[in-house]
């Protein structure tokens, strides 16, 4: 029986592992857990800009349940997320399979451009296009003008989600797009000669070779794609400037948390309805990770 | 310098955003640090501050203001005081700069000692207790050197918590051009008259309006209340008054109504893209506008140079002479700062000597709260070729004397203005008017006060 001194090497070796991991723990506890921690302790409580701060238990999560401005901000980018997410994805699909199917020219051109958008920041896109959304004086309206098909309101109450839409969707296309290329790069050259051998072309090779194996880089896109969507709040934040007539204060429940801790000055508020949202999300991940599951091809 | 400011026009300020931006993050870090050193004066608020004595020993503070100038102004001033150093820092115009503040006061570190206030956010800022009282740090005769209506925006309370900058009494600038061409005479001395003339300009020009009149704009909204006499708030957070849907407000609201019912007006968002061009393409023959409106025009409308007047707020009846106030601005000294005096003689100085006061209005074209401004003639004639060399600054002074007295800004003005904002907009976008969103306003306002602590009178 190896005695006492295998166990001591192992323990060494355990505080040593635990050591290494020690830089990884402290910063998560500090960036992450800590403020995790004190917006939670915030949100029990309720302070006034006269009477100072008094405990409230959970008041502030069972405002929110009944907040009509909040719930209506989960019903937008929920539905958001229902129609942007897909089409994003498949777009993004799309391109990486024709990138990838070896069949077009400047193949790396393309890949560039497409990605390019992603390199943008938020506030910049948003900002540019919101230029190009103009109303009277947009080039997009111009150039409607001039094809004779009226003049679009991309800024309307029924049409600036979508213009929104369309904004995240030029943004993180190429993101997602590289995502499955990668992933498609990291097939088995093999698995394409069998399909080869088989008879299979390059639509079949895509639809039943490539498709299943890009499962795990899909679901990864998507929980990070519909975690996105239900945050929304760059885009709404800087189109509230040029349209603030439709965006107000409450247009997404991050803009509204957002507003509620710096215009309202209702931090505590502000914490609660962050849990509740990332109750949400939480939520959300959760049902993309099982119906993945459920529709898992088995392998 | 003015107002509600917003990301103005993107292709013009995207630029400056970015480097806003940048600036932010590069000196976040180092405001944090705090550039505070000395031995932290006295800031006992006796009138008996011995001022020549701790101007006399060496201090640094830190200035927060967006205003164009600054930090020229700051350069005489350190010119003039040798032994205190300036630090001006531009930290976002109008909300931003606000949301900083606080952020900055809960957290009690990387204060400025003196910051930019316009004049509707000072009851706010009080009623944190934020804003030190200047008394004894200003000249006794300090308020009188102001029409009464400013003095009464800074001194509440028995302090006074702002060194005025600028302000910005209402009036109405328009296109001559565009109006002669639709037979419409001016200047239009009443609102009923300045009804018609917007719908019959429009019939006769149907791709313009003689206004643009956005739903989301308070600071515009409150203005024209405040020339209507009404007077919805008072200061006292023990006896809050709330009365959005006074009658003169109504009469007000159901004025622009109609014009929007008839289509006779636009309603675009300002301070937009889109509402710049729409002054440089001629779909705006007029603004609603405060006096240092028409600056910020200027790039935008070069093509109408010359074609442009302003006359005198239209009034409710022929004879009556009243306007109300939009945006303007103080420079008020916080509560913590270490260098009290320092402070509050810079922003007096900047603001009330000869070489910056002359600065700012001569050169970037603030309009002045000074009456010693107001009544300077070579100010008055100042004629502009914008407006065809008319002389606009007697027009706006003129306005600037008939801004009443008596109103008072809330102690919750951050949610008074954005909450409005909010209902407004809609309304008005969705075809519904202003009329039905004041008793929702009133009510929203009514609940956050008491959800804050305040008394609200009669309730």
């Amino acid at each position: 029986m190896p005695g006492g001194r295998g166990r001591k090497s192992l323990e060494r070796h355990e505080l040593a592992g635990a050591a290494f991991t020690l830089p990884f723990v402290g910063l998560f506890l500090a960036v992450f857990v800590a403020p995790l921690l004190y917006a939670l302790y915030l949100s029990l409580f309720r302070e006034q800009l006269l009477g100072g701060s008094t405990f409230v238990g959970l008041d502030n999560f069972a405002e929110g349940l009944k907040d009509e401005a909040f719930l209506s901000g989960i019903g937008r980018v929920g539905l958001f997320m229902l129609v942007q997410v897909p089409v994003m994805l498949v777009l993004a699909l799309v391109f990486a399979l024709i990138i990838d199917s070896d069949r077009v020219r400047f193949a790396g051109f393309f890949r560039l451009a497409i990605f390019v958008p992603y390199a943008v920041p938020t506030v910049i896109a948003a900002l540019m296009w919101g230029f190009l959304y103009g109303r009277d004086f947009g080039p997009l309206t111009d150039v409607a003008g001039t094809l004779g098909i009226g003049t679009p309101n991309f800024l309307g109450e029924g049409t600036i989600l979508w213009s929104i839409a369309n904004v995240s969707t030029w943004t993180f296309t190429g993101l997602n797009m590289i995502v499955f290329l990668t992933a498609l790069r990291a097939v088995p050259e093999e698995l394409y000669e069998a399909a080869a051998v088989d008879g299979a072309g390059a639509l079949r090779t895509a639809l039943y070779v490539k498709l299943p194996l890009l499962r795990p880089a899909a679901l990864v896109c998507t929980i990070f794609s519909v975690i996105g969507a239900l945050q929304l709040f760059g885009e709404p934040q800087i189109f509230a400037a040029i349209a603030p007539q439709v965006i107000g204060k409450s247009y997404t429940p991050n803009l509204y948390v957002y507003n509620l801790a710096f215009a309202d000055q209702r931090l505590n508020y502000a914490a609660a309805l962050s849990f509740l949202l990332g109750a949400v999300v939480f939520v959300a991940s959760f049902l993309v990770v099982s119906v993945f599951r459920r529709h898992g091809a088995p392998r | 310098m003015q107002h509600t400011a917003r990301p103005g026009s993107f292709r013009r300020f995207a630029p400056t955003l970015v480097l806003c931006l940048v600036v932010a993050a590069l000196t976040a870090a180092g405001c944090g640090g705090g550039g505070h050193s000395g031995d932290g004066a006295g800031t006992k608020a006796t009138k008996q501050v011995d001022m020549a004595a701790a101007l006399d020993r060496p201090a640094t503070i830190t200035v927060w203001a967006w205003t164009p100038g600054t930090a020229e102004a700051a350069k005489m001033f350190e010119k003039a005081h040798p032994n205190i150093k300036v630090n001006v820092h531009n930290v976002g115009q109008g909300p931003p700069h606000y949301q900083k503040l606080r952020t900055a006061l809960r957290s009690g570190r990387g204060l400025p000692d003196v910051v930019h206030m316009e004049l509707q956010y000072i009851p706010s800022f009080t009623l944190t207790d934020s804003l030190l009282d200047l008394t004894p740090y200003l000249p006794d005769d300090f308020l009188e050197s102001y029409p009464e209506w400013i003095q009464k925006q800074v001194n509440l309370q028995g302090g006074v918590y702002g060194v005025p900058w600028d302000t910005g009494p209402l009036g109405f600038i328009y296109r001559r051009d565009l109006l002669e061409k639709a037979g419409i005479e001016a200047p239009i001395e009443t609102w009923d008259e300045f009804a018609d003339a917007a719908i019959a300009y429009h019939k006769a020009n149907p791709d313009s309006y003689l206004v643009n009149m956005p739903g989301a704009e308070a600071g515009q909204w409150l203005a024209l209340f405040w020339q209507a006499g009404a007077r919805p708030f008072s200061g006292d957070p023990r006896n809050l008054k709330v009365d959005l849907t006074d009658p003169k407000i109504k009469r007000v609201t159901e004025f622009w109504d109609k014009l929007y019912a008839a289509g006779a007006i636009s309603h675009d968002a300002d301070f937009t893209d889109t509402w710049f061009q729409g002054f440089a393409r001629g779909r705006y023959a007029g603004w609603i506008s405060a006096a240092w409106g028409p600056v910020l025009l200027q790039d935008f409308t070069r093509n109408s140079k010359g074609m442009w007047r302003a006359q005198a707020l239209p009034q409710w009846s022929r004879g009556e002479h009243a306007s109300g106030n939009w945006g303007g601005s103080t420079l008020a000294v916080l509560k913590g700062s270490k260098h009290p005096e320092a402070a509050t003689e810079f922003a007096r100085w900047i603001l009330t000597e000869q070489e910056p006061v002359e600065m700012f209005a001569f050169e970037r074209f603030l309009f002045p709260p000074l009456t010693s401004m107001l009544t300077n003639r070579r100010w008055l004639d100042r004629r502009y070729a914008f407006y065809g060399s008319q002389p606009v600054n007697r027009v706006y002074a003129d306005m600037a004397a008939a801004v009443d007295t008596t109103w008072e800004w809330s102690p919750i003005h951050e949610y008074v203005a954005t909450e409005g904002d909010a209902i407004r907009g809609k309304s008005v976008e969705r075809g519904d008017g202003v009329t039905p969103t004041l008793q929702p306003w009133q009510d929203a306002v009514v609940e956050y006060a008491e959800q804050q602590g305040l008394t609200v009178a009669g309730r």
